[in-house]
């Protein structure tokens, strides 16, 4: 999709992506050249409609996780995987090798993970791992779920 | 006023859902790249005995694997092949994949079996309304996970149980770019010829190599006197070979004792892979 500012003739550029809830996606473009800015608003069922094709709304951006498409969809039971590499009480993945490259979670952050539900919690970690590691970024905080789920579209993440 | 088309609007797709469908597509190959015979086991009708059938096809043919079999519950909704086969979760989660469950015989299983609460349908995250619109969409994104997202690793022979109906053997087929065939399975009833007749044509329309036909429940073995009584009236395991130029691979009795007749069913079921 692509959004042209008529009175300048100028393709619009993507400037924010938002999920403010109740399954809305909005996304907000503006014109480069006379700055009038726009936002579509898709409302639930466009969103999920796309979501099923199991695509990635705006674009992807990371990597996906092992399952993520089954994990992100279904009401599965708390139990049904274990993530392998999971975090230890220190914040440290314990079977990665990798592990001294990646992030640090903050207990702030520790908690709002634990608060996610277990069918999709390993996976929600390695998202939040891999756009930290991506980014340099040295310690997972709030503020820095906060960033991600406002860029990658991590709806009840 | 007149627009310009989408591609002469010089911006970035950023989007690119082709490239991400394409995406989805190469793991799935990558992933099924190590397997070397791909099968479907299909049937138009419920309740001819298909998952009972996967599952004992699976244990007839592991012992003449080097690599071994697995099996894929495509039935999403209403899985049964995991416990015929004793496998059970939680399933390991990796950055490269999730591992199967291993079940009896070293079978590699996976299923919703393993996902679902116990007693709880299928369910799906986000809004309920008119949720059948894009229900066929979710579970088409899980059979593709669970065909790339699992490290299935080398086998000989990866077999899907498919839910009955024809849409299943449709979708997977065009899915799977290395689909060796598929299996029907069928009872002798007219009304099972019917319908499983008409699931062997849309696969074979679909560009689906059918590879054989199964008979299930050809009558009622006695284990007191050995005999077999007849338990539905008709044949349509033989019309459907007939009819579409492929083997009948074997018309099993109903028994107790499903070893009895699910070896014999092994060795023909690999001659045809051969």
């Amino acid at each position: 999709m692509k959004f042209l500012c008529i009175g300048c003739n100028q393709a619009m550029v993507f400037s924010e992506r938002q999920e403010p809830g109740d399954g809305t996606f909005a996304a907000a473009f503006t014109c480069p050249q006379c700055g009038r800015a726009v936002a579509l608003l898709a409302n639930p069922m466009e969103t999920q409609l796309v979501g099923a094709l199991g695509v990635k709304i705006g674009g992807k951006v990371l990597d996906e996780a092992p399952m993520e498409f089954v994990r992100s969809k279904m009401m599965g039971r708390d139990d049904a995987f274990v993530d392998e590499g999971s975090v230890t009480d220190n914040g440290q993945r314990t079977t990665d090798n990798a592990s001294s490259v990646r992030a640090r979670w903050s207990v702030d952050a520790q908690a709002r993970l634990d608060r996610v539900p277990a069918f999709v919690r390993g996976m929600v970690r390695k998202i939040y791992t891999d756009y930290a590691l991506e980014r340099r970024i040295a310690e997972i905080t709030p503020a820095v779920m906060d960033q991600a789920r406002a860029e990658l579209g991590l709806e009840g993440m | 006023m007149s627009f310009r088309t989408y591609f002469d609007v010089p911006d970035a797709d950023r989007s690119a859902l082709g490239a991400q469908i394409a995406e989805q597509r190469r793991r799935v190959a990558a992933r099924l790249a190590k397997v070397r015979r791909v099968v479907l086991v299909m049937s138009g009708k419920g309740g001819v005995g298909k998952s009972y059938l996967t599952a004992a096809l699976a244990r007839a043919i592991v012992g003449q694997t080097p690599s071994g079999v697995g099996v894929l519950d495509a039935d999403l909704r209403s899985p049964t092949v995991a416990r015929l086969l004793q496998a059970s979760g939680p399933l390991s989660v990796r950055d490269d994949g999730v591992c199967p469950a291993v079940g009896v015989d070293g079978i590699k299983v996976m299923s919703t079996e393993f996902l679902l609460a116990e007693g709880k349908p299928l369910e799906w995250r986000g809004p309920t309304q008119e949720r059948f619109v894009w229900r066929g969409s979710l579970e088409v994104g899980t059979l593709r996970e669970f065909l790339s997202d699992v490290l299935w690793g080398e086998l000989d022979v990866l077999l899907i149980d498919l839910p009955p109906g024809a849409d299943g053997a449709v979708e997977l087929g065009g899915l799977i770019p290395n689909l060796t065939g598929a299996v029907a399975v069928t009872i002798p009833s007219e009304e099972s010829r019917a319908s499983v007749g008409r699931t062997m044509g849309a696969a074979r329309e679909a560009g689906i190599r059918l590879l054989g036909v199964i008979e299930n429940m050809s009558g009622y073995r006695c284990d007191g006197c050995a005999a077999t009584q007849p338990l539905f009236p008709g044949n349509a395991g033989v019309q459907l070979a007939d009819e579409f130029h492929v083997e009948l691979l074997g018309r099993l009795p109903f028994s107790l004792d499903g070893n009895l007749t699910a070896g014999l069913l092994g060795d023909a079921f690999m001659k045809v892979l051969a």
